[in-house]
């Protein structure tokens, strides 16, 4: 629905919405979907129906309403400087009140607040529309991994533990990639659910336009369609403790019958096992929360 | 007015000139015990001076480290490591200590005693043509409090493993699971310190304005810095109990077995947010109004115009004062809260960019005719102007619920409260500081040398923050020391820019030590005719009792 007001947006702001789109856009010509480009202006290139809408409401209407009313100001403030410097104009004016123009500066905000308003509200209800959904992902914040179970697939669990440095595969990249991604279909309409066990942590993917605080002692709801194949890259976005860099957040998604496989594949963890995975995990990020310099740094460093 | 003011400094110059009569007190008297206001602004600008310069040290070592991936100077064996834990310390837990020592000492012992101990001592008094506060002592008190409560903070990185909670001492965080050790104990009583000694300058400062102002200065006739005072003050009293029950009931957790934010026995860790930011969003606005009193001064002073829409600009800083306290939850959009709820806090939030946009037009519309004299003080209040708008409007782009999602503690943020805080409040400061040195001091700064600092900083600031709308955009959240390669660029210009700022700021140190001790000797009225409120009736620097005869306005 808010997309059909799109054209209504560059009709209004015009050029300039057209202009600041482009300049935008123009970085993810060369763009991986679903992580930061290197140099990047803008928002990440949108991987679901959420952040789509996101984009569009801050491309289109709130970016060019903001510039356009800095490059107001600025402009006004120029010809200040210009016209009303001590030079050009030695005599000051005793002007102080002018009723009508308070009024003026005074609704027109309004006004313009008012339009920004109505789409904010309907992109939040969408956001938080909660339609049938399919299946369910639960993500669970530990200082400092994100673990993942599928409660209406029992015994499919897994623990997402950063892949260091030394460790990176080519094309991997940095404190993004993890060692063991949960699994998402495309064009499914998925809850996600987030939980902790200590502090608290939030489970944030940019290019999917979700974040959402994983809170001790509650369980945070909401929802997520993905559009395109691909992996999708986060980081923590609570400051949770010494590793809060260290715990990325990485999805890979895939299309229905890619889902159906792998689900096959996984699965049959016992609770037992399932405890013993996240022991293991908090052991290991413990230790390094925030990682030691990475072996070959490491070694670089005491050769010179 | 004028004519009468004037008398008035005539008589006032009588016992300037014989200081005798002015009976100043002995060294360790004036400055130890002090009473008049005058010294306790003093005081408090050199306390706000000496913190800045730690808290800007800070800023230069987050930036040195975020100037490239990896770790270059938290790292085990780098540089801080070394000094502040030999090299042994855990690098994500001092980078997080920094943080929080940054953002703590900024707010408050930076921007808070600077614009409201600093300038609001000094010129609340002289501005309303009052002899001193109404309460001297308790004066004396409320900057004494700040010293130890600054001590606390700082001490607090070297005892264990430092507090490293963020500046919103979140739990469980900031409980013994998160932070077990001594240190965020005491960063709770630095805070308390701290909130004590804002309510009690606050009482004095209310209690001043409004039974001590000279006869025929009716409410709406004070200048607009005493207007931004008051409405500041109002706001420290509301607001710093909230803070002081939240880690208080923090702290019993802590050490007593109480279980307010322990969810296993009961308790609710999102409670402790919605009574921080109950604090926390009025804080930001006690940081802000100052700044705005300032630039009312200096833009009228400098156009030689009286302010445009005095009433709408008093009653705008009363709005924003009265709304800022019912939209706090717009720092919690991604805890949960319910939708309902983030429709009503998006469109509160929105509601004060109206107020805040009637600030802005009614200086460009103060400036509009004038006769403006781009002295050093205006460059600032100028910068203000514009930067704040920056400020202004991403701020805008924050509040909608739907829109945070995406930019909610990452890197947009940051540029956002920044461009109001860094480029907006410290720009207060620096203005209020050009402004009023002469005053204060009776020796005035060099021209060349105050632009050289403006356009320097100016230039900096912009380089550091302005990249970091599009490293948030991109996705790159706060408060991690290390980053994914993508984000290396403009972490990188951000760094260097942070460098210039930090030249500036040197170079700023240097010039004010010189301007005090050797500056040029200036007079009464030093800007002229656009200066027009009572300080610029007394001497400069004004003698020690000032307004021996009330000044009386028409």
């Amino acid at each position: 629905m808010r997309m059909k007001k799109v054209p209504h947006f560059r009709r209004i702001f015009g050029g300039l919405a057209a202009f600041l789109t482009a300049a935008l856009m123009s970085t993810p010509a060369f763009a991986v979907l679903g992580q930061p480009v290197p140099g990047g202006l803008g928002l990440q290139a949108p991987g679901s129906p959420m952040k789509v809408r996101q984009d569009a409401f801050f491309n289109e209407l709130l970016l060019p309403v903001a510039v356009g009313i800095c490059i107001f100001v600025f402009v006004l403030l120029l010809i200040i400087v210009v016209r009303f410097n001590a030079k050009a104009n030695p005599v000051p004016s005793k002007t102080t009140h002018n009723t009508m123009l308070e009024v003026v500066w005074t609704l027109v905000p309004v006004l313009i607040l008012t339009v920004i308003a109505v789409p904010s509200i309907k992109l939040l209800f969408y956001l938080n529309n909660n339609p049938d959904t399919q299946m369910t992902l639960k993500a669970t914040g530990h200082q400092w991994f994100w673990s993942y179970s599928y409660p209406q697939n029992e015994g499919v669990h897994m623990v997402s533990l950063l892949v260091h440095d030394q460790d990176l595969k080519a094309g991997q990249p940095r404190l993004l990639t993890t060692t063991n991604p949960p699994v998402l279909p495309i064009n499914t309409n998925i809850e996600i659910e987030t939980a902790s066990t200590d502090v608290i942590h939030s489970w944030s993917v940019p290019a999917l336009g979700i974040k959402l605080d994983a809170v001790p002692g509650r369980i945070n709801k909401t929802w997520l369609r993905i559009d395109k194949v691909g992996t999708y890259y986060g980081q923590c976005s609570q400051l949770c403790g010494q590793g809060h860099a260290y715990m990325p957040i990485e999805i890979k998604a895939v299309t229905k019958a890619d889902f159906v496989n792998w689900l096959h594949q996984h699965g049959g963890k016992t609770v037992a096992e399932i405890e013993a995975d996240i022991a293991a995990a908090k052991a290991k990020t413990a230790t390094h929360g925030a990682p030691p310099p990475a072996k070959e740094e490491h070694e670089k460093k005491h050769k010179k | 007015m004028s004519a009468n003011a004037k008398a008035v400094a005539h008589n006032d110059d009588k016992h300037a000139d014989g200081h005798a009569h002015d009976h100043t007190p002995g060294f360790f008297t004036r400055w130890f015990c002090s009473t008049n206001h005058k010294d306790i602004g003093t005081l408090y600008l050199i306390f706000a001076c000496f913190a800045g310069i730690l808290g800007g040290a800070m800023s230069m070592l987050m930036r040195a480290e975020l100037q490239k991936p990896g770790l270059q100077v938290i790292g085990n064996g780098e540089f801080l490591n070394n000094l502040m834990h030999g090299g042994q310390a855990n690098p994500g837990q001092l980078w997080n200590v920094l943080v929080t020592a940054h953002g703590l000492t900024m707010v408050f012992f930076v921007v808070m005693p600077a614009l409201i101990g600093g300038f609001g001592n000094w010129f609340i008094p002289l501005m309303i043509g009052a002899p001193d506060m109404a309460f001297p002592r308790m004066n004396n008190l409320s900057f004494w409090l700040l010293v130890p409560a600054f001590l606390l903070l700082l001490a607090s990185a070297f005892v264990g493993q430092g507090a490293g909670t963020g500046w919103t001492i979140y739990p469980p965080l900031s409980s013994t699971l998160g932070q077990p050790g001594p240190s965020v104990d005491m960063v709770i009583f630095a805070l308390h310190l701290a909130g004590a000694s804002s309510i009690l300058g606050s009482a004095n400062f209310i209690t001043t304005i409004f039974n001590m102002r000279a006869p025929g200065m009716t409410l709406h006739k004070m200048p607009l810095f005493i207007w931004s005072m008051l409405v500041t003050a109002f706001l420290l009293v509301l607001a710093v109990p909230v803070l002081a029950g939240a880690i208080t009931m923090l702290l019993t957790d802590r050490n007593f077995g109480t279980t307010f934010f322990k969810p296993a026995q009961g308790g609710d860790v999102i409670l402790f947010q919605h009574l921080f930011w109950f604090f926390g969003h009025p804080e930001v606005y006690i940081m802000i109004l100052p700044a705005f009193g300032i630039i009312s001064e200096v833009v009228s002073t400098f156009s030689k115009k009286p302010i445009f829409g005095y009433l709408g600009m008093a009653y705008a800083m009363v709005s924003i004062g009265f709304v800022g306290f019912v939209v706090w939850a717009h720092h919690m959009y991604t805890t949960g809260l319910g939708v309902d709820v983030r429709v009503y806090f998006t469109i509160a939030t929105l509601v004060i960019a109206v107020p805040t946009g009637v600030k802005v037009f009614s200086w460009l519309a103060t400036m509009w005719g004038g006769s403006i004299s781009f002295k050093t003080p205006m460059l600032w209040a100028t910068g203000f102007i514009f930067l704040f708008t920056i400020g202004g409007v991403s701020g805008v782009m924050l509040a909608n619920a739907g829109e945070d999602i995406v930019l909610h503690d990452t890197y947009f943020v940051i540029a956002h409260f920044h461009y109001v805080l860094s480029l907006g409040a410290v720009f207060a400061i620096f203005a209020g500081w050009y402004y009023w040195i002469g005053k204060m001091s009776g020796r005035q700064y060099p021209e060349w040398a105050g632009k050289l600092h403006f356009w320097t900083t100016f230039i900096g600031v912009n380089i550091t923050f302005f990249p970091m709308h599009f490293l948030g955009l991109q996705g790159m959240p706060r408060r991690i020391p290390d980053y994914p390669t993508a984000f290396a660029h403009w972490n990188e210009v951000a760094s260097y820019g942070a460098y210039i700022v930090g030249a500036s700021t040197v170079f700023f140190v240097f010039m004010a030590i010189y301007t005090i001790f050797a500056g040029e000797k200036v007079g009464g009225n030093y800007w002229g005719e656009g200066a027009t409120t009572l300080e610029w009736t007394v001497s400069s620097p004004p003698p020690f009792h000032q307004f021996t005869t009330q000044p009386i306005m028409k």
